[in-house]
């Protein structure tokens, strides 16, 4: 049994070497402008640009088809590090693909989830975990926020809850945020999750 | 000499391994819908054949045996046949991305086509030495590129065809291989191995 493993080992050991240097050898250079702009997209996977995702975005910006306005998650701050990395102006938001909205993360109310399935389907990140007639529950860590989950739902029952502030990622509020704080209250998603939930008494 | 063209022309046309063992299918099915894509292919499993074929001789022969692993030998294959296409996807990516691009999801699914693994296994079970492995690899490449690209021919004017409508699509591919598995059954009396 000792020689199966050992000989095993080393086959394994052996093509992994020669397959490393292959890939170095032939390393194929992507476009370094679109992984930088790439880098500076969002990732939500929204396709709010009219892309399919942030990476076929990021090539159209490179190869000068698609505006840097095309982003509604990413916002102002988006727009502006991609005027910086372009050397171009930054203009505002294009109103056709979105407005800019506070984070949020996509919640499903787990009472009246039927298990469907079909908002798997349309996450483009795999962050809804659930299987055919169970429940199923939203990875918030994974979640970027991009709404595609809540038109495929026949029963409506994902919400898009504001992310509430933990502390890795707490900052300041900018003067302007504060007045929406103090005047709405913000629900909250994770831990207290039945405390977001909309009165639906009849439904439970 | 006469040996190894024995070898050849019974690969490629007596014994096809496409038409006459049935092996390696699902590419036969998958990549023939257009002319250049099969030839692609074809070309791709040519190189991961020969190549895989000589590589898994190497490795029964001055791993296996000396070690008494024979019954270890499919997985070794598989392991060493999974390399290969790995490394011939890396080379093709890097030599023709367009191809790259065109082939898809089918280049690192050379990995579980059976002729691969099927190459290796009768290689070792027929008892070849080095340069008949590397023949017989290099015919059942030859024989399946021959009969993917002339199935990809048929199917391209399949495609504008009347076919009636239960045929549409595989079914009618189907009974076009099946056709051509006949037509290759006449080959049967020509090389006597």
């Amino acid at each position: 049994m000792w020689t199966a493993i050992l000989v095993f080992t080393l086959l394994a050991l052996v093509l992994g070497l020669l397959l490393g240097f292959a890939g170095q050898a032939f390393k194929v250079e992507g476009d370094p402008l679109a992984d930088k702009i790439d880098a500076l997209l969002p990732q939500t996977q929204c396709g709010q640009c009219g892309y399919p995702g942030c990476r076929p975005y990021a090539e159209a910006i490179a190869r000068g088809e698609a505006d840097i306005n095309q982003c509604p998650p990413g916002g102002e701050a988006t727009i502006k590090a991609l005027a910086d990395l372009l050397g171009v102006e930054p203009k505002p938001l294009s109103a056709e693909h979105g407005v800019e909205k506070p984070k949020t993360v996509a919640w499903i109310d787990e009472q009246v989830c039927i298990g469907c399935t079909l908002c798997i389907q349309a996450c483009p990140v795999d962050a809804i975990v659930g299987a055919p007639k169970l429940m199923h529950t939203v990875i918030v860590d994974e979640c970027t926020g991009c709404e595609l989950c809540v038109a495929p739902c026949p029963v409506d029952c994902i919400y898009m809850l504001p992310l509430q502030a933990q502390l890795e990622q707490w900052r300041w509020p900018s003067p302007e945020e504060r007045v929406e704080i103090a005047e709405a209250p913000v629900p909250h998603v994770s831990e207290g999750r039945t405390q977001a939930l909309p009165e639906r008494g009849d439904v439970a | 000499m006469t040996e190894f063209l024995l070898i050849f022309v019974s690969t490629v046309l007596v014994n096809n391994f496409v038409l006459v063992k049935f092996l390696g299918l699902c590419p036969l099915m998958g990549v023939s819908r257009k002319l250049e894509t099969a030839m692609g292919m074809g070309l791709a499993t040519t190189f991961v054949l020969t190549l895989s074929s000589v590589l898994s001789h190497l490795a029964q022969n001055y791993l296996l045996e000396p070690f008494g692993l024979e019954y270890l030998r499919t997985i070794a294959f598989i392991v060493l046949i999974a390399a290969v296409v790995n490394f011939t996807e890396m080379a093709l990516k890097k030599a023709s991305p367009v191809l790259h691009n065109v082939l898809g999801i089918y280049l690192p699914l050379i990995t579980t086509n059976c002729a691969v693994l099927g190459v290796a296994l009768l290689n070792v079970q027929e008892e070849h030495n080095l340069a008949q492995a590397a023949v017989y690899g290099f015919g059942a490449a030859v024989g399946f590129s021959l009969v993917l690209v002339l199935f990809a021919a048929m199917r391209e004017r399949l495609a504008a065809a009347d076919v009636p409508k239960p045929f549409q699509g595989t079914p009618i591919g189907l009974v076009t291989a099946g056709l051509m598995a006949l037509a290759f059954m006449g080959f049967a009396g020509l090389v006597k191995v």
